[in-house]
């Protein structure tokens, strides 16, 4: 299946090679980088890219693509989700994935891979078992390595893989035993230019932190689980008993792991917690351009909506900004021409405002269209469904655990005014053209 | 240092490259790596696993940033056999990405593989296998063969999963292996663990996808195990069933499906042949089963689903997959990638599913083009009437992003609507006029291509578009634009007759500067204004083709020599020209606009060979529908005893039989069928153990009572002695009194007991009392019946030499609650020769299941005191579906409790008791008249038991009466001079106590039972049961 895989960096190095069959060349990442830049940005990369012998299915995460080398038919999800569990355990093991951590732990990541994937096809895959046949570095443990020449390589082999529960690690022991659940949602939201919702859901997640010794058995209930409309689990939870009776019950695994994601169909009824009045105008003469943008909170249910940031992506004719903020901060960069203002909290007596004047591009004609606001947030102890844990009970186990659960919202892609600018610029002619005659093909061109 | 490195680097080929590029820093490095060789060299032998493990952990780093290590190849391979589990570890690493490079060396490390693939340790066998496996050097493919065998048969499932790991690994070595590797896969493919489903499947589909036969018998059990199974194999499984589905079931969609189309005719003479669609039961469990893994967190799983349910499903169940297709979509962008191009080609065939999904589909400013381009593509494709205008003012805003290609595409998705839905061809053609005084040129450009496809359509009410577009010839620039335009012109020269020359002239002018696409435009354009107004056009016409002769390229040259001979009349232009007019203005058909993504569904949803619209290497054709569905029963599995021997051969297995023989009963009707019956031999079983239950109890309570009363006196060996030796005992040494209690107890309890279990025990004979030609005679005995007993007629002869086979079979073990494992045993009545105190039991083991069972044999035996059991001997192999009978002996103490004791396999244990019934706790014993006599003369008194009895009506005659009797009990018949009188003779086995029976025959029906035996329970329970036999 997975052949080989190459981690590249934005900077085209392949920094890390791996092969699970035999060896190749890394002169098919070629292929990859003639990709790359016909795409251009990195996001507009083909997942999937053909070679003459090979396929390449790739991922870009964390400013690293990894590119994967694939001989026969497989399904593509099938690599791409495996190449997210992959920065996923990266993440897991060294706390961020990023070149400078896998670099730095090139042993362990090879290590890693070596057991995630056996001849191409995944082995082992959860964090709970691979953390007990390789253990993750931590600083003391380094040290303590490199004094006594032990090694992070676990002694016993777990017994996880050959159990019914693979994604629990036998033998779990806690002086404090504590279950901890965060509820947390996103509201995705396109709003038109008087502020009316054209697209508006709700997406949330229940992550979860659980340290339990043994092998609790839990449940958790809703207090109104007829709000959620669409739902994907974790393996542990025991979908059966979703079906009857709406409550999850699972043998959690040990650590953090995200046991739900849910949306929550509401459509345009989704409260929207924040309001903005903005007005952003371009002169025709002194290429210059005005703005002014208020935020002010909407319907927050007495909660303090925290972290706004409003991302405006300009016109590529704005070359810079001069504003001034009544509340936190902007920052305008002439290179990407993205101007973040950052407010912070939202003050309810004292609107936050952002005033000022653009200077556009002599010459060039003023762009014809406002561009659109990207509003980032976070509301602390508020669920905007309105979804509710009832009650969390433990099974199998006899103490009593710690329980908690946190509720947070926050702005997924939450989108203001879906406007958007035309620029001037260049404009890649072959590929239009290329794409019309495609199309075109059956038209009798001849005469 | 630098003088010693440079000549290594110049030895080799290889060096020297590195050399050329050791000006480079990192490479730079590289040299001083190089050099350090020598100091890993050094570290790998040194005795410390520090060291080691330092220098392996370098090595290792080498190999990750792709530097070559391989001539470190003889130093790391001697540390294979390292103590050091990461050393060990890091060894195996490098050893397989080296190994195929350096297969001499390699082989060194085979004999330390060899040795862990016998490990005790289940893991350290499995990795041993991995390793080995993972090695490609063909010279140990034999080796490999031979592993992965024994472990596909390892008791541990973990260890089995890495045999079918192994195999395509082998199968990519060696395909020669193939014939040998199916048998292997086969074999794994019966396996019952989650663990080896997955990985097996994935086997299967690298080694030998087109065996589809070997996944009948195992498809039901794939679809139950399947929600168990791990995520990544729940994916290969998931897409091996799809295609086996295809192959097996019928369409479900047969009636008023899409093909209707063109299979209306065959379908109306079909249709009164076909039956009218049944779904298999199998089809449904498979769908059933499937359907919570829309739920999964994975990515993978849940398009296979999808992907399962399209090409399966009923039309009216797909509708299910929407919305899980649609909560990907929030996934990572390279997922979203993959889920829309599959809901592009879905979205063309069933519309409706993602309608009420509408708006999740809509594209935001922060989505990769890409993205963007599919999304629209699936907005375009959902276009209908009712929704169009909500899509079209979506598009509006489109055309405003800053991503050009974007807007490029929008505009042809405006095209596409417009064409597929007529009711807004005219708004969507006004708006794209509008576009056209765009300042982007690039807009206006595409939107002069898309115009001009939809003039096609209807271009007589439009000519001032046409007029509009004119226009534009002095600012666009965009070639394709400006040829679109021309062609227009040309094409309806009759619909702008003013303008049109005048085009031309300004063509002409340009001519030369003008991209070729352009150029033969002109060219057109042209000749299509010389027929039609050749008065103002003749001059241009023949300056342009003039221009045209000279040009450079020479397909311009070519065209124009051509088109000139065709419409200037000449002499020898032929009889083409007079047709010029007609091949120039023919009425073209318009284009049609179609999705890219259409008829891509005839590639497996989800592969990798529909995202690229192409075949894969390794591409399994999804199956078209078979007409007729093949036979349901293959994937019967028969858990069915069928080497079930004589005797009790029940109603129930011949049923079954008959029922899979005829292919007409559905897997669920016989299921149910098999569960009633089962129900009912569980109730049956439940009677029986009740009444053995009460049995007990006072089985337990009569033994028990001399022995407290002797405990007080007699130590505990003096009870063995007695319990023995029952004669001893009876010639007196022990006290009065205890006789006297004894006695005394057994009769009051046999007084009560007639009482309690008469009607019980009636209940409980009935059923084994055997079928007239079921006779329980073995040939022993029957043998010394033909001696001894003559004066018979023929018929009775006939009769005692009944087949000794058909012994009454007890069950010991059901094949449900024994896994496949069926046992059985009946007494069979011959001595038992290790031991002469204990009676043979005959045991008949039947192996259902599909696997081995291994060493089968006996453990922790639970006796009551006394009582003793000699053991089968082991059986070590007892191959799938066959029987075994072996022989054990038990000393039962003259007493009819249960012996209990564990039954084991390799894998389990069973707890399993068997009770004698007391006509099997003697052997005949053989004496005459007169012997007989004097013995019941001493047995008078206390052990004689006389009872009154009405014979049955089919009990009548002598022989019968002989029949039933030794049916009942294991005697032998004496002979006897008077005819209404039939005498036996048997001794107890564990004690030899004489049990002697005559059955004295009165006027009538009427008879006189009287049993002499100094083991007077036993001679109560023998009353009993023969009685039972006479009277019915």
């Amino acid at each position: 299946m997975i052949h080989s895989l190459f981690l590249i960096n934005n900077a085209g190095d392949i920094f890390l090679e791996k092969h699970w069959k035999s060896v190749i060349s890394r002169s098919v990442c070629d292929y990859f980088f003639e990709a790359q830049d016909k795409a251009g940005e990195p996001d507009n990369v083909s997942p999937v890219i053909r070679t003459p012998h090979h396929y390449l299915i790739n991922i870009y995460r964390e400013k690293i693509f990894f590119v994967s080398v694939i001989q026969t038919e497989v399904p593509p999800l099938f690599v791409i989700e495996f190449l997210h569990r992959v920065a996923e355990m990266f993440q897991d093991y060294f706390g961020e994935c990023s070149e400078v951590a896998i670099k730095d732990n090139v042993v362990i990541v090879y290590e890693l891979l070596e057991e995630m994937l056996d001849n191409g096809f995944p082995l082992a895959t959860e964090s709970n078992i691979l953390k007990e046949l390789i253990k993750p570095p931590t600083i003391l443990r380094s040290m303590v390595n490199t004094i006594t020449g032990s090694s992070n390589v676990g002694e016993t082999l777990p017994t996880g893989q050959l159990s019914t529960i693979p994604w629990r690690r036998a033998g779990v022991k806690y002086t404090n035993n504590e279950a901890y659940f965060d509820v947390v949602e996103e509201i995705d939201a396109i709003l038109d230019k008087s502020g009316t919702t054209v697209f508006a859901e709700i997406q949330g997640v229940i992550d979860a932190c659980v340290k339990l010794s043994g092998m609790p058995d839990l449940t958790l209930s809703f207090m109104n689980p007829r709000l959620l409309d669409d739902v994907s689990f974790h393996p542990c939870v025991r979908f059966k008993r979703w079906e009857s009776e709406r409550v999850l019950s699972f043998i959690p695994p040990d650590g953090n792991f995200r046991l739900m994601s849910y949306h929550v169909n509401a459509q345009n009824l989704v409260a929207i917690p924040v309001y903005v009045r903005q007005n952003i105008n371009f002169f025709e003469t002194g290429s210059s351009g005005r703005v002014d943008i208020t935020v002010g909170p909407k319907q927050t249910m007495g909660k303090t909506v925290e972290n706004v940031i409003v991302t405006i992506h300009m016109p590529k004719v704005v070359l810079s900004a001069n504003l001034t903020a009544t509340q936190g901060t902007y920052t305008y960069d002439p290179v990407t021409k993205i101007l973040v203002w950052d407010i912070g909290k939202l003050n309810q007596q004292k609107l936050p405002n952002l005033k000022g004047s653009l200077s556009l591009q002599s010459g060039a004609p003023k762009p014809e269209e406002n561009p659109s606001l990207n509003i980032d947030l976070k509301i602390q102890q508020l669920a905007i469904s309105g979804l509710k844990v009832n009650r969390l009970d433990m099974y199998v186990e006899k103490y009593k655990p710690f329980k908690g659960v946190k509720y947070v919202t926050k702005a997924g892609k939450f989108q203001k005014n879906w406007e958007l600018a035309c620029h001037e610029g260049l404009l890649r002619l072959t590929d239009l053209v290329w794409s019309s005659f495609t199309l075109m093909k059956n038209i009798p061109f001849l005469f | 240092l630098h003088s010693a490195s440079q000549s290594e680097l110049i030895t080799s080929t290889e060096s020297c490259f590195r050399h050329l590029h050791s000006l480079l820093p990192d490479d730079f490095l590289n040299i001083i790596t190089l050099d350090l060789h020598d100091d890993l060299k050094e570290m790998l032998d040194s005795n410390k696993d520090s060291l080691k493990l330092e220098a392996m952990k370098r090595i290792v780093a080498m190999i990750a940033r792709g530097k070559n290590a391989s001539d470190l190849f003889p130093a790391v391979v001697k540390n294979v056999a390292c103590k050091n589990i990461e050393v060990k570890k890091l060894v195996y690493v490098y050893l397989v990405r080296y190994a195929e490079e350096q297969q001499d060396l390699a082989l060194l490390s085979i004999s330390t593989f060899q040795r862990g693939l016998k490990d005790p340790n289940q893991l350290i066998r499995a990795s041993a296998l991995r390793v080995l496996s993972s090695i490609r050097v063909t010279i140990i493919v034999p080796i490999m063969m031979l592993a992965i065998k024994e472990a596909a048969s390892d008791m541990s499932p973990y260890v089995r999963k890495t045999a079918a790991h192994a195999i395509p690994k082998l199968y990519s070595l060696d395909p020669e292996q193939k014939d040998q590797l199916i048998e292997v896969i086969e074999k794994l493919l019966a396996d019952k663990t989650t663990l080896v489903a997955g990985s097996v499947v994935m086997a299967f589909e690298e080694v030998c996808p087109e065996r589809i036969d070997l996944i009948h018998k195992n498809y039901r059990k794939l679809c139950n195990l399947l929600i168990d199974v791990e995520e990544w194999g729940q994916v290969v499984i998931i897409n091996m069933l799809t295609r086996y589905a295809r192959t097996q079931f019928l369409n479900p969609n047969i009636n008023g499906g899409e093909k209707a189309f063109y299979e209306k005719k065959a379908e109306a003479a079909a249709l009164a042949k076909r039956k009218p669609y049944v779904m298999d039961p199998d089809h449904r469990l498979l769908l059933r089963n499937t359907k919570p893994l829309l739920q999964s967190r994975n990515a993978a799983v849940v398009m296979a689903v999808a992907q399962l349910y399209f090409h399966l499903a009923p039309k009216a169940e797909v509708g299910v997959i929407a919305k899980a297709l649609v909560r990907l979509m929030r996934s990572h962008s390279e997922v979203q990638y993959v889920v829309l191009q599959n809901v592009a080609t879905m979205t063309i065939k069933r519309r409706g599913m993602f309608e009420p999904y509408l708006k999740s589909f809509y594209i935001r400013s922060t989505d990769p083009t890409q993205i963007k381009i599919l999304k629209l593509e699936v907005l375009t494709n959902l276009a209908n009437e009712t929704n169009i205008s909500t899509i079209l003012r979506e598009f509006q805003t489109y055309i405003k992003s800053m991503d050009k290609d974007f807007v490029a595409a929008t505009i042809q998705a405006i095209g596409r609507c417009a064409t597929n839905i007529g009711e807004v061809r005219d708004t969507c053609l006004n708006g794209l006029v509008q576009l056209l005084s765009n300042r982007d040129e690039l807009v206006v450009a595409e939107s002069v291509v898309v115009i001009k496809k939809l003039l096609q359509m209807q271009p007589e009410q439009h000519s001032d578009i046409i007029k509009h577009m004119a226009k534009l010839t002095d600012n666009i620039q965009v070639p394709m634009a400006r040829a679109s335009i021309l062609w227009l012109i040309g094409e309806y020269c009759e619909h702008v007759p003013k303008i049109a020359p005048d085009v031309l002239r300004k063509m002409a002018k340009t001519f030369t500067n003008e991209e070729d696409i352009v150029k033969l435009q002109i060219i057109n354009l042209a000749a299509k204004l010389y027929l039609t107004n050749s008065k103002q056009t003749k001059l241009l016409t023949q300056y342009v083709l003039n221009l045209a002769k000279y040009d450079q390229n020479y397909d311009i040259r070519d065209r124009a020599r051509f088109i000139r001979q065709l419409i200037v009349p000449t002499d020898k232009s032929g009889a083409l020209s007079k047709y010029a007019k007609k091949l120039f203005l023919a009425l073209k058909p318009a284009p049609v606009l179609e999705s890219p993504f259409k008829d891509r569904d005839h590639f497996q949803l989800g592969s990798l060979s529909h995202l690229l619209n192409a075949k894969a290497g390794g591409y399994q054709e999804l199956p078209d529908w078979p007409e007729s569905a093949p036979d349901p029963s293959v994937r019967n599995v028969e858990v069915k005893d069928s080497v079930r021997a004589g005797g009790t051969v029940t109603l129930r297995g011949r049923a079954l039989g008959l029922s899979e023989e005829s292919g007409s009963g559905s897997e669920s009707e016989e299921s149910e069928e098999e569960s009633e019956s089962e129900e009912e031999e569980e109730e049956e079983e439940d009677e029986e153990e009740e009444r053995a239950k009460k049995k007990k109890k006072v089985d337990k309570s009569k033994p028990k009572k001399p022995e407290s009363a002797e405990s007080d006196q007699s130590s505990g060996e003096e009870q063995k002695r007695i319990r023995k030796g029952g004669k001893d005992r009876r010639s007196g040494t022990e006290s009065e009194s205890e006789d006297e209690s004894e006695s005394e107890s057994s009769e009051s309890e046999s007084e009560s007991e007639e009482e309690s279990e008469s009607d019980t025990d009636i209940k409980k004979k009935k059923k084994p009392t055997p079928s007239p030609q079921v006779t329980p005679v073995n040939s022993f005995l029957s043998n010394s019946l033909v001696t001894d007993l003559e004066g018979l007629s023929l018929t009775d002869t006939v009769l005692t030499i009944a087949p000794s086979s058909s012994v009454r079979l007890y069950e010991l073990l059901h094949r449900i609650t024994g896994e496949g494992l069926a046992v059985e045993y009946c007494f069979s009545r011959q001595p038992f020769s290790p031991d002469p105190h204990m009676v043979a039991v005959q045991i008949q083991f039947t192996n259902n299941t599909t696997s081995e069972a291994k060493s089968l044999h006996i453990e922790e035996p639970k006796l009551q005191s006394g009582m003793r059991i000699k053991e089968f001997p082991e059986i070590e192999v007892l191959p799938a579906g066959e029987s075994v009978n072996v022989v054990m002996g038990i000393d039962f103490c003259d007493s009819t409790q249960a012996a209990n004791f564990q039954l084991c396999t390799h894998i389990r244990k069973f707890f399993v008791s068997i009770q004698p019934p007391v006509g099997e706790l003697m052997t005949p014993a053989f004496l005459t008249e007169n012997e007989f006599k004097k013995e019941q003369g001493q047995l008078m008194g206390m052990n004689e038991i006389s009872e009154k009895l009405t014979l049955g009506e089919k009990c009548q005659s002598e022989h019968v009466i002989v029949e039933r009797v030794t049916s009942t009990a294991n005697l032998s018949r004496v002979p006897c001079g008077s005819d209404k009188e039939s005498r036996f003779a048997g001794k107890t086995v564990s004690s030899g106590s004489l049990v002697l029976v005559t059955v004295t025959r009165k006027d009538g029906a009427g008879a006189l039972l009287t049993v002499n035996c100094e083991k007077m329970v036993i001679g109560t329970m023998l009353v009993k049961d023969i009685l039972q036999a006479l009277t019915q």
